[in-house]
């Protein structure tokens, strides 16, 4: 019984540090479902976000108001600095390289990245700054069943309570209304999508704005857990694999992904860790989806691309 | 006026198919070597200006040297073959860590067969070509998920790379013999018996592989194999109609970068680093490679050239300019101001002129051949 | 490539040259091909054959399944059902690159140039099969590796003359205007040295004077040349003309197969055209 609870244990950890994956992935699947680019710089968003919301929630808390206030403001503030890097984004790198290949757009995503990285950084600052907008302590769960109880993290039950909220709401603007018809309308095609009288422009900035948000929505949740600092987005870079795994285009396979990964890599982790040495979390994901790619190049949930000539 | 081509006629193919078919173009590389090789050791031997100290060869020109190379092999996957790499680190790390085995002496034991695999320690060019070697091998196990996934789907199959060889050279204490730190030494450098040492030494072991890898990498992408990758990089269905095995054009193209830019990291590591970890050729080295064939141009060997040298003056400038007109700066925002000049660079390059320097060096050249006039 | 025509004597005694060439054996048979992806149906059960030195058109509207069936025909797609039989060999599943080992090359509908490369390296691609110098002697560029080279450019030079352009020998084919780059397709195709040719469209969206050209190039091919040729058009003055036999298809199935006259006779080719009232 001891070896199955530390199992659950390690389990349930990693589902809901897949969680967290699975956030980023969202904004992936977004951006590449509406404008068909893959984008690198998700990662870097995830850290803007964080910065200016950890930035600005320090300064007005230093200045005396009250915490609740502060912590709106806060997160209104860094919604308007994602709002203008989308439209930055949208003006000046995707605008022009409209009908450009896959590869072009995604080496693009890889520049914002760098300037992003950079110009956050350079305004917000570069050091570790720990953000508390959740409790981080765990619950002990199942003491009758298991001796000592399951450890389960309060930050991670948040997560997935947080990424729970965010596809129901992501699903409803996707089916219901206007603004999410048309994207779908674009993600099958810029061309007729505009030529049937779509403002493609608009609908991008709404696209790169959503996952703006979505980036948002992690780092509040992965600062919290790891502090706002460079590292996240490596974590970030996690989302790729996940998205390999579930498929590029599938919301449901963004959040699979995420949870088979999460889940893999914490028990590959103990499990395997002690035969080969520790640090597989550091790589088991990218080599799982390798291993995906080569099986089911679509991923689990991904549409079979029908190629033409 | 000097730079025209009238009364230079052809007669054969032979003389149409030569790398430089234009005379003068001949006759600036041909100087452009003679200073390479000559030149700069005169200029160091007499420590003349800028070579006064060794600060120019040692942080500058053998760096350029060795990452020029190294975006020669990227070039040949990304530019020439289409097939985006986010690992060249991870080969690099295989070339320098296979190398360091290879020159250091090579021990497997199999103690269930009551034996040992042993390999003395192997001088520097074998060791050297051997990284190479080792590097193209994982090279092709890393290529073979490109013949059934593409583009984006590739890039994340080469970040596995990338993260499995960081782990590896970290973990696996067999690599690094056993070092405490994790850190390694490159061994000395003796080349057919001739002990490198001195940094002009160093510059022109690195200047005479750069040379002749640069040659090779030419000869191959302006022939038959060459045609092949960038068949398969502009239209691959179209190509495997035409008859040109995919299995065949993308695997070379693996081996034939990963090969170079694995020689490219033992040279990073035993030339230029001499002591180094892991950490040398994690992700960020490998971004940095993608970013000079980007900038440089995709598909042009001269532009691997072009686009390291960008790279790597970069941050110097950025460091030095402010410096000199009294702006004090500090170095973490020097290391952000490279981060965002480089970032936006990039965006810029692939929205007006995604074949980067290269190209704008031959529209220069075109208009020179054509002036005064405008056509 | 002569082995099954020479059995013919009046096939073997006949010049390639001229208007009095001769129609040889089958070459290429396909067999009851269906074709569907996930529940629509590309072909249905559509058999047909082309005979050596012919010009064998594929018409019908579009959507008929036209492209599918060259595609089909040089392994790119794999029929759900029945064969393709070339030069005596069947076979159902087939990777592209072989089939074009054995003499099949094409053009496309929507062009399918490699266009980061000048016209000169686009039809010494299609010579790629030809050369056989391995990488070593590549990457010396010297020896056997260049008189191979010298050898295959003076063959695609010969092709570059026939086709008329020499002047964008050395342009980037991308930037050709679109009646220039059919051209340098087919010149890419005709590098292959092919026994079939495919052609795909050979003179959509092309003028007038454009398509004279490329009925002349293509008729004079397939007279010097020997070269089998099966196209699809939708000009019909253009079929009519220069086909020897065409085969129609409407919604994936076959509905007329004979010789140009034959087929505008036809009431259900007719319908298919013109439409009627069902």
């Amino acid at each position: 019984m001891v070896v199955f609870g530390q199992f659950l244990e390690v389990l349930i950890g990693g589902l809901l540090a897949g969680v967290l994956y699975s956030l980023v992935a969202l904004g992936f699947v977004l951006i590449f479902k509406a404008s068909g680019v893959f984008n690198f710089a998700q990662g870097a968003m995830v850290l803007l976000a964080g910065l200016a919301l950890v930035r600005s929630l320090d300064f007005m808390v230093a200045r005396g108001i009250p915490t609740w206030a502060a912590i709106v403001l806060a997160l209104m503030f860094a919604a308007v600095v994602m709002a203008i890097t989308a439209a930055l984004i949208q003006k000046f790198v995707l605008g022009p390289l409209v009908n450009q290949d896959g590869l072009s757009l995604f080496m693009a995503t890889i520049g914002i990245t760098f300037v992003i990285e950079g110009a956050g950084q350079m305004i917000f600052g570069s050091d570790v700054y720990p953000l508390r907008l959740f409790p981080t302590d765990a619950w002990f769960v199942l003491g009758g069943i298991f001796d000592g109880g399951l450890l389960v993290s309060k930050i991670d039950v948040w997560g997935g309570l947080i990424a729970g909220a965010l596809v129901a709401v992501l699903a409803i603007f996707f089916q219901r209304t206007k603004t999410g018809r048309a994207l779908r309308a674009v993600a099958d095609d810029h061309a007729a999508a505009e030529s049937v009288g779509i403002p493609i422009t608009w609908i991008w900035f709404v696209v790169w704005l959503v996952a703006g948000l979505v980036a948002l929505t992690a780092a509040t949740v992965w600062g919290t857990k790891l502090g706002v600092q460079f590292s996240i987005v490596f974590l970030a870079l996690k989302a790729l694999p996940v998205l390999i795994i579930g498929g590029f285009t599938s919301v449901p396979g963004a959040i699979v992904g995420g949870l088979i990964v999460g889940a893999g890599e914490k028990i590959a982790e103990v499990y395997l860790g002690q035969l080969i040495g520790g640090g597989i979390e550091y790589w088991f994901a990218y080599v799982l989806a390798l291993a995906v790619l080569l099986v089911r190049p679509q991923g689990l949930f991904g549409e079979r691309i029908i190629e033409r000539i | 006026m000097l730079y025209r081509e009238a009364g230079q006629f052809k007669t054969s193919y032979a003389a149409d198919m030569a790398i430089f078919p234009i005379r003068q173009d001949r006759i600036a590389l041909i100087l452009l070597l003679l200073f390479a090789f000559v030149g700069i050791p005169l200029l160091a031997n007499f420590q003349l200006w800028p070579l006064g100290s060794d600060y120019m060869l040692r942080a500058i020109l053998i760096p350029f040297l060795i990452l020029s190379l190294a975006a020669i092999g990227v070039n040949i996957l990304v530019g020439y073959c289409g097939q985006i790499s986010l690992g060249s680190g991870a080969f690099m790390a295989i070339g320098a860590y296979s190398a360091y085995k290879f020159g250091s002496g090579v021990h497997i034991p199999l103690e269930f067969l009551g034996t040992e695999i042993s390999i003395p320690p192997l001088p520097l060019f074998a060791s050297v070509m051997l990284g190479g070697l080792m590097s193209a091998i994982v090279g092709i196990l890393f290529g073979i998920p490109s013949l059934r996934i593409k583009g984006l789907y590739l890039a994340v199959a080469t970040l596995a790379a990338q993260f499995f060889f960081d782990w590896v050279f970290l973990r696996v204490k067999w690599f690094t013999n056993y070092a405490p730190s994790g850190s390694v030494a490159a061994p000395d450098l003796h080349f057919f018996g001739y002990l490198v040492h001195s940094p002009i030494e160093r510059y022109l072991l690195c200047l005479a592989f750069v040379t002749v890898f640069a040659l090779i990498a030419k000869n191959l992408v302006r022939g038959n194999i060459g045609r092949q990758w960038m068949a398969i990089r502009d239209m691959d269905i179209a190509a495997e109609l035409m008859g040109i095995r995919p299995l065949y054009a993308k695997l070379t193209a693996f081996a034939v970068s990963s090969f170079i830019v694995g020689v490219a990291g033992a040279l990073w590591a035993f030339v230029y680093l001499g002591a180094w970890e892991p950490l040398a050729f994690n992700i960020d080295r490998s971004l940095q490679l993608l970013f000079m064939v980007i900038i440089g141009g995709l598909g042009s060997i001269l532009g691997s050239f072009l686009g390291a040298a960008f790279i790597l003056i970069l941050p110097i400038m950025l460091d030095q300019v402010p410096h000199a007109l009294g702006i004090p700066v500090s170095v973490e925002t020097v290391s952000h101001l490279v981060f965002i000049v480089t970032g936006a660079l990039i965006c810029y390059l692939l929205i007006v002129e995604p074949h980067g320097f290269a190209r704008l060096w031959s529209i220069a050249k075109e208009k020179l051949r054509l002036w005064p006039f405008p056509y | 490539m002569k082995a099954d025509v020479q059995e013919r004597p009046e096939v073997a005694g006949a010049a390639h040259a001229g208007s009095d060439r001769e129609i040889g054996d089958v070459v290429l048979s396909v067999e009851n091909v269906s074709l569907a992806f996930g529940g629509v149906k590309a072909i249905s059960d559509v058999s047909f054959d082309i005979r050596k030195g012919e010009i064998r058109a594929i018409i019908g509207p579009n959507g008929a399944g036209k492209t599918s069936m060259l595609n089909v025909i040089n392994g790119f797609y794999h029929p759900n059902q029945g064969t393709i039989t070339f030069k005596g060999r069947k076979r159902s599943v087939m990777r592209p690159y072989i089939a074009a080992s054995q003499g099949i090359s094409r053009t496309f509908q929507n062009l399918a140039l490699f266009k980061g490369m000048s016209t000169l390296d686009n039809i010494m691609a299609g010579r790629a099969l030809k050369m056989r110098r391995g990488l070593l002697w590549q990457a010396l560029h010297w020896g056997p590796a260049l008189s191979e080279e010298i050898k295959h450019r003076e063959a695609v030079e010969k092709i570059i003359d026939f086709l008329e352009i020499q002047h964008i020998r050395k342009a980037p084919v991308g930037k050709l205007p679109y009646g220039l780059q059919k051209r340098v397709e087919l010149g890419r195709a005709l590098a292959m040295e092919p026994e079939l040719l495919l052609l795909d469209e050979p003179m959509a969206g092309m003028n007038l004077e454009e398509k004279k050209d490329m009925s002349r190039y293509i008729l004079t091919v397939n007279d010097q040349l020997g070269t089998t040729v099966a196209l699809i058009e939708h000009d019909m003055g253009v079929v009519m003309d220069i086909s020897d036999r065409v085969v129609v298809l409407e919604y994936g199935r076959k509905i007329a197969d004979g010789t140009p006259d034959e087929v505008q006779r036809d009431q259900r080719v007719i319908d298919a055209y013109l439409g009627i009232s069902h």
